[in-house]
């Protein structure tokens, strides 16, 4: 730390701080035995060892449990007594990487492509390792994210990243685990009818929320409309991908492969019930493995979804109430409901301006309004990778799984005791320095203080 | 009588009772006295006297007589209107009929176009667009038949007309609804050219710019009146203003405001009180809903009768998206005029706003049914409207001298059933269901002279389109009678009738044997028959199947004695919901009060030297922090129990923007007159979400749309307390300032307002104060001559040290410069707000004496918060500010406590410290730590109970309370949900009804919140929330 301090401040030709993170390295691999004593270990499956050591080995996994041994050799140890040991948090869908800085710098932005149809864009291309959120994220025990492409209809592909890395091909953790489809709305948009629109608005400014559509149409059939359109697309790809060799190839029909062949999974962006049960529709018909994303009404069928296998990730919990007749607390508690009626579901941050650092936050606020911690925090760890298609390698500290590990002061989920310490991906020690943090020692220094 | 009848029937207009002299006559000259006397009638001359069996008598026009027992002038045509009701005619006070109306440029908005900074009308008028006193109904107006009629088929003789259009709109005229034609037109259409002035908040079509919100709206409408009256001084530097004159001119007339609901009702009206004006204000409907505020306005109000129709919630998932509010509204909205009349504020009713003016009557039976007195809405459209536009002499009861403006209906005007036959305009008939005249009702001798002889019937006329004929059997028979041609045809057998018992009197014929072979199997004989009626004699001609051709006639013989089934208008009471305070599902019935209250055992953040005390007690008394200490009691007190829980102040959100009916005024680089103040709109459901975070105060500041934006308010969470009541009584005032991307609109394509960098921001701060000096000393040399301005007065209050400023800012380069503008004209910049570089300059901006204000991790949604830090509050705290962590977000205000607790986190920052960021320190910035922020003997009772640890992510706020009074209860939320979600259910099932019942429903309309915001960010909210922000309205 001191270090980098000192690097920092004697760089001043740098005026332009944005390129202060360049001291901030990815962690070389690390081949040899890693060992994390004496610390509460939270397994990341509902499970609590006090006083467990976690021994790691060539990045994997070996060993989880008391009076494990540690060789006198030339092997590290982390002493995390005290402390508190997580498996690495992960972001289930982001644009983490591709969104630098949402408005007003337009050529920082590489998360929305042109079309409807695009399930062949694949976000892993545009994802920038050295996008300046990576680091703060880290910092706060994040190490893994779903990158999700946005916009159209279908959007593209997303994969699965690991947050230390120095470039994408090196961070990829799994290429193309899903495609990404925005169900239509079911939902009459803003001021289209007339009436009920709230008083004091300028008549004009409707005008904005009015478009598309006919006046008096039926926003439930213009909706199911778009859905067939989106069912045809699949079905003609299912018929074109029956026949091997094609004299025109079609790249979009391609893309889908995996959904067909389950080895992807079709990630439904859909917050309105009757977008959930269209998605539900989707499973059935074409046999997908479906995650609905967003979610937010997902409470309301709870028992549909577990019932029809279908997984959730919640995006937003830091919301405000659907409607002004729901319960105040209605965004904090669903995932108590999802937990209850036993869906697989994760949660997400999709904050904007915090920019995903509040993860664990989310966690905890579940954890108040009915979650257990163990299965709050579950909900960021193995419940997304199971969700992520990368459970079989990350998600919960079990012998056989990648060394990810975080290891903090206090609760994680608890915003008063969450300072992370130590974060490993496959044993690697990354770094938890940032932007933010470099900018503090900065002035620090020039206030002089301690 | 007959001849005339038959005259009037035939010819829908034909008498030219007046004409106009200074017009030719093409062809020969037709003058008529159109004497007319309407005999035998019950006449309603006005609410309070009713004449029966009285005669009226118009000529020219004019009412000359009225009255029993009065002399028919020879020359009159007598009327017989025995067993009709004659009542005046109505008046719609708030119409635009005969006017066109101003419609926006076509293709809308382009929320993308340029600014338009100056007005588009041409000529001496005013600088803004909106401000059209000029306008003038009378010169624009031309009668217009198609309008006209719908308006006279319910009973509407007279209308005030004007142009529904701008903020200060002109004049109305008062016209009636005769039809404009060679001899009679405009001239003698038009009763009054300038009767009324009118005024809204809507700017309508105006394309400039400004004002772009309600605030903005009040503040141009105070400054017009200002303007004005500086007029009147002839000011030469003005010239001449045409609108200003009009503005004066206008004001001996009666005032009328549009306002859309009943906040804007209010806020009309302090306007008016301001400048010593009492507007008449048209109503938005939802008045009932605070009856007692719009009471305290002595207002006279017009109603409108647009009740909201019935949705199709049929779909449970449509059913939710709407608000239990709108549910009740749409029940409750015809209890309006009824509430009016309880609560004896006196009201005119219009037309206005409905869909289909057919409606009104059905409405008007609807309010009636609610409690509404049928005297007090035939005076609201008669008396009270005539009295307000002081028309009263010409027009609203029937009185000798007035204007023949009557109706004549077939029983008392309001019934269900009562038939309107004519309505006379100025003398003239109008028929509007002549069929209507006769009572048809009864028995009649039919004599059918067929070539085989005279068949005599008795016909039974149950209704104008019913009969029996009855022979030697009763013969149902297809009838119809449309006030003058009869139709009759049947079957001289009767059709299979067997299986119905009753009424089927007489034999049954042969053809009954078979059972199944058809009506017609058995060769009946059918008439079909049409004729004339003249009162009692009806004859005509018709044909028999075979063809034979036969004559026949009719004659009166009995009365129809059937007992009249109508039903009474139900007279039990309807079931309906309570109006609640919010308008809201967690409204109160009853508003709470204040109690002594003693919290025991808890652990209390003092805030205080004695800090984090464990334990301990706290009394409230009268509102107020009575006593902190162990073993407290007081028997006066209710008790509650804090074993376990932590007492804190409550927490004071330095930056929010809930709470406002309008958050930015775009419109203008420097709109320091505007004031949020004036738009608070406290049923935002977000008072009542915050205060289950623990928020007991929030300061509603301007958006961020411009350098110098409007005054903000700081209010406290009194949910349920109307607009006023929620301010924070006696704080000091502050402002909104702007630096950086939002003011130089970085993100619009086309921005042409001055700033477009941030050395023009520095300018516009620069200019505007200089101009405030200037316009300080002017003021005081010269007090009269010189021109009041709203605008520069707030800046001078900076100057004075009487106006406090909170200045949004992200960069160091922008924070420095604003300090040195300050540090210029000898002010302060008493908080920077955001300031995500305030780590930056922390050092400078001690030596200024700012406070600042920020987010706990907020970073890198814009260029400028790049270099945005969560260690930011630690370092400015380290280096001795006064620090506050704020929302600008109406769901992160929700947990303001843990954005506090981050800066433990982020920078180490101890915990009762961290706290203070969000109570304390925002009570030190605002100027109210005297009152708020600590728990402190004498203090204001603002507390929150939490279950846990203040700072921790797994506490809830158990219990909010405001002045000591709580606000907010976990428990008493719990049973809210419950009645919610009964309350909801009682509505849908009563929606559902309605739709079965066949009553037109509109599809479920989702009750979409809208969220105001700074303009700045992304915001987390619902799935039916709209997010408004600044440049939404930035070029509005």
């Amino acid at each position: 730390m001191k270090k980098i301090f000192l690097s920092i401040s004697s760089l001043f030709l740098l005026s332009v701080l944005a390129v202060a993170q360049e001291t901030i390295y990815p962690a070389k691999e690390y081949n040899g035995l890693l060992f994390i004593t004496n610390g509460t270990v939270h397994v990341g499956n509902g499970e609590v060892i006090e006083g467990a050591t976690i021994q790691i080995s060539k990045g994997k996994i070996v060993k989880v449990g008391k009076d494990i041994a540690i060789p006198a050799d030339d092997v590290k140890v982390i002493d995390a007594k005290g402390k508190q040991v997580y498996p690495g948090l992960i972001l289930s869908s982001s644009d983490l990487g591709l969104k630098e800085i949402a408005n007003g710098v337009r050529g920082s932005n590489d998360y929305q492509e042109i079309g409807d149809l695009n399930p062949s864009v694949r976000s892993i291309v545009a994802y920038n390792t050295d996008s300046k959120v990576i680091g703060t994220l880290r910092a706060n025990g994040i190490l893994f994210a779903g990158i999700t492409p946005e916009g159209g209809e279908i959007s593209g592909t997303s994969s699965v990243v690991q947050l230390d890395a120095w470039n994408w091909e090196d961070a990829a953790y799994k290429y193309d685990n899903g495609i990404h489809l925005n169900m239509p709305s079911f939902i009459q948009r803003f001021g289209r009818r007339g009436g009920g629109i709230p008083a004091g608005i300028p008549p004009a400014l409707l005008a904005r929320f009015g478009g598309g559509g006919a006046e008096g149409s039926d926003p439930t059939k213009q909706a199911l409309e778009k859905v067939e359109e989106l069912k045809t697309f699949f079905r003609e790809a299912k018929a074109y991908l029956q026949e091997t060799s094609h004299k025109e190839t079609n790249l979009k029909f391609e893309a889908v492969k995996g959904l067909f062949d389950k080895k992807q999974k079709l990630f439904v962006h859909a917050d309105q019930v009757k977008q959930m049960l269209s998605a539900i529709d989707f499973s059935k018909e074409f046999g997908f493995d479906v995650v609905i994303v967003g979610a937010s009404e997902s409470f309301q069928i709870a028992d549909l979804l577990k019932a029809n296998n279908i997984a959730v990730i919640l995006n937003q919990e830091h919301s405000l109430p659907a409607t002004e007749d729901d319960d105040v607390d209605q965004p904090y508690k669903t995932p108590a409901a999802l937990q209850k009626a036993g869906v697989l579901f994760a949660l997400n941050d999709t904050h904007d301006e915090s920019r995903y650092r509040n993860l664990s936050f989310n966690a905890g606020t579940a954890a108040t309004y009915g979650l257990t911690k163990e299965q709050a925090l579950q909900a960021i760890t193995l419940n997304a990778a199971k969700i992520l298609g990368i459970d079989d390698k990350t998600g919960s500290l079990e012998v056989g799984k990648d060394g990810n590990v975080v290891i903090a002061d206090g609760d994680i989920l608890d915003m008063k005791s969450s300072n992370v310490v130590y974060a490993f991906i496959q044993g690697r020690q990354v770094s938890l320095d940032n932007k933010q943090k470099q900018l503090y020692e900065r002035y620090k220094y020039k206030y002089s203080i301690k | 009588m007959r001849k005339f009848k038959l005259l009037l029937s035939g010819l829908l207009f034909v008498s030219l009772i007046q004409a106009q002299e200074t017009f030719p006559v093409n062809g020969i000259a037709d003058k008529r006295s159109g004497t007319f006397a309407f005999t035998n009638a019950t006449i309603v001359k006005d609410v309070q006297t009713t004449l029966q069996n009285a005669t009226l008598i118009i000529s020219d026009g004019k009412i000359i007589a009225v009255g029993n027992n009065i002399t028919i002038p020879k020359e009159a045509v007598v009327v017989d209107c025995k067993e009709k009701y004659i009542y005046p005619s109505f008046i719609d006070i708030y119409s635009d009929y005969g006017i066109t109306t101003p419609q926006r440029a076509p293709g809308g908005f382009n929320f993308s176009a340029p600014a338009q900074i100056t007005s588009n009308t041409k000529g001496a008028y005013n600088w803004n667009q909106a401000i059209k006193p000029e306008t003038d109904a009378s010169k624009l107006f031309a009668a217009d038949e198609s309008k006209a009629k719908p308006y006279r088929e319910i009973g509407f003789g007279t209308v005030l007309t004007h142009v529904k259009d701008g903020i200060a709109r002109g004049t109305g005229a008062v016209v009636t609804l005769a039809n404009a034609k060679d001899g009679f037109k405009e001239n003698l259409i038009l009763l009054k050219e300038k009767a009324s002035a009118h005024y809204s908040f809507n700017r309508g079509t105006s394309s400039q710019s400004y004002p772009s919100s309600v605030m903005g709206s009040i503040a141009l409408l105070r400054q017009t009146y200002l303007d004005a009256q500086w007029y009147k001084s002839k000011p030469s530097k003005e010239g001449i203003n045409l609108s200003l004159q009009a503005f004066n001119d206008n004001q001996s007339l009666p005032q009328i405001f549009e306002g859309d609901d009943k906040w804007t009702d209010l806020r009309a009206d302090r306007v008016g009180d301001e400048f010593g004006v009492q507007y008449i204000i048209k109503a938005g409907g939802n008045e009932y809903q605070r009856i007692a505020d719009i009471a305290a306005t002595k207002a006279t109000y017009i109603l409108s009768l647009n009740y909201p129709q019935a949705m199709d919630v049929e779909d449970p998932n449509d059913a939710r998206l709407v608000s239990l509010a709108d549910m009740k509204h749409w029940e409750l909205a015809p209890t309006n005029p009824a509430a009016f009349e309880k609560a004896n504020i006196p009201f005119a009713l219009t037309t206005a706003d409905l869909r289909d003016p057919k409606q009104f009557l059905t409405n008007l039976r609807k309010a009636i049914d609610l409690g509404l007195s049928e005297n007090k809405a035939l005076e609201a459209l008669t008396k009270t409207p005539a009295s307000l536009l002081n028309i009263y002499d010409k027009v609203g009861s029937l009185d000798v001298g007035k204007i023949a403006n009557f109706i004549i209906t077939s029983g008392p005007v309001f019934n269900e059933k009562t038939v309107l036959l004519n309505n006379w305009i100025q003398g003239e008939k109008y028929a509007v269901k002549e069929d209507g005249w006769n009572d048809v009702k009864g028995n009649y001798t039919l004599v059918i002279n067929a070539p085989s002889g005279t068949i005599n019937y008795t016909l039974d006329v149950k209704s104008a389109s019913a009969a029996n004929v009855i022979g030697k059997d009763t013969l149902t028979g297809k009838f119809s009678f449309d006030g003058k041609i009869v139709k009759l045809s049947f079957s001289t057998t009767p059709a299979r009738r067997s299986q119905f018992g009753g009424g089927a009197a007489g034999s049954f014929s042969g053809q009954g044997g078979g059972g199944f072979g058809g009506g017609r199997g058995g060769n009946p004989s059918q008439f079909r028959l049409s004729g004339f009626a003249n009162g009692g004699r009806w004859n005509g001609n018709g044909e028999d199947t075979a063809g034979n051709k036969v004559t026949w006639t009719a004659k009166f013989d009995s009365a129809y004695t059937a007992i009249d089934s109508t039903k009474k208008r139900p007279s039990f009471p309807q079931r309906l919901g309570k109006v609640v305070y919010p308008f809201d599902g967690y409204g109160w019935e009853e508003m709470p009060k204040q109690e002594n209250i003693l919290i025991k055992n808890a652990t209390v953040w003092t805030n205080e030297k004695d800090g984090v005390l464990e334990n301990t007690d706290v009394l409230v008394k009268n509102g107020k922090i009575a006593k902190v200490g162990k073993n407290l009691s007081d028997e006066s007190a209710k008790i509650i129990d804090g074993t376990g829980k932590h007492l804190t102040a409550g927490i004071i959100d330095e930056h929010s923007h809930i709470a406002a009916a309008s958050i930015n005024e775009g419109g203008q680089s420097v709109t320091s007159e505007v004031r949020i103040g004036d738009n608070l709109n406290p049923e935002d459901i977000n008072i009542y979400r915050q205060l289950s975070g623990g928020v007991t105060s929030s300061h509603i500041l301007h958006g961020s749309a411009n350098t110098i934006g409007g005054q903000t308010q700081l209010i406290k969470l009194r949910w349920g307390a109307n607009d006023d009541d929620l301010k924070f009584k006696g704080a000091d005032p502050f402002i909104k300032f702007a630096l950086g991307e939002n003011v130089k609109r970085t993100t619009s394509q086309n921005n042409n307002r001055f700033p477009d960098t941030r050395m023009g921001v520095d300018q516009v701060l620069d200019d505007a104060f200089a101009r405030a000096k200037d316009y300080e000393a002017a003021m005081k040399a010269d007090p009269k001559g010189t021109r009041r301005d709203l605008e520069l007065d707030a800046l001078v209050e900076i100057l004075n040290k009487k106006r406090f400023i909170t200045c949004h800012s992200y960069v160091q380069s922008e924070i420095t410069s604003a300090m040195r503008i300050g540090d210029k004209y000898g002010f302060k910049f008493n908080t920077f707000t955001h300031i995500l570089e305030g780590y930056k300059v922390a050092d400078k901006m001690k030596v200024h004496g700012s406070n600042a204000s920020t987010f706990s991790d907020w970073w890198y949604y814009k260029q400028e918060v790049i270099d945005a830090n969560a260690y930011n509050a630690a370092i400015m705290q380290k280096v001795g500010l006064n620090v506050c962590i704020n929302s600008d977000d109406a769901e992160q205000a929700r947990r303001l406590n843990q954005e506090a607790a981050k800066t433990v986190k982020y920078g180490g920052v101890g915990e009762e410290d961290a706290l203070k960021m969000v109570t304390l320190n925002p009570a030190k910035a605002l100027h109210v730590a005297d009152k708020v922020g600590s728990i402190k003997i004498g203090k204001d009772a603002d507390l929150v109970l939490w279950s846990n640890h203040p700072l921790s992510i797994y506490a809830v706020a158990e219990k909010t309370m405001v002045d000591g009074i709580v606000f907010f209860d976990r428990t008493r939320d719990l049973e809210l949900r419950k009645k919610i979600s009964s309350e909801r259910n009682r509505l849908v099932q009563k929606m559902l009804g309605e739709k079965r019942s066949g009553a037109p429903t509109r599809p479920a309309e989702p009750s979409w919140q809208v969220i105001l915001s700074c303009g700045d960010h992304d915001h987390h909210d619902g799935l039916i929330t709209v997010d408004l922000s600044t440049d939404d309205t930035i070029n509005n």
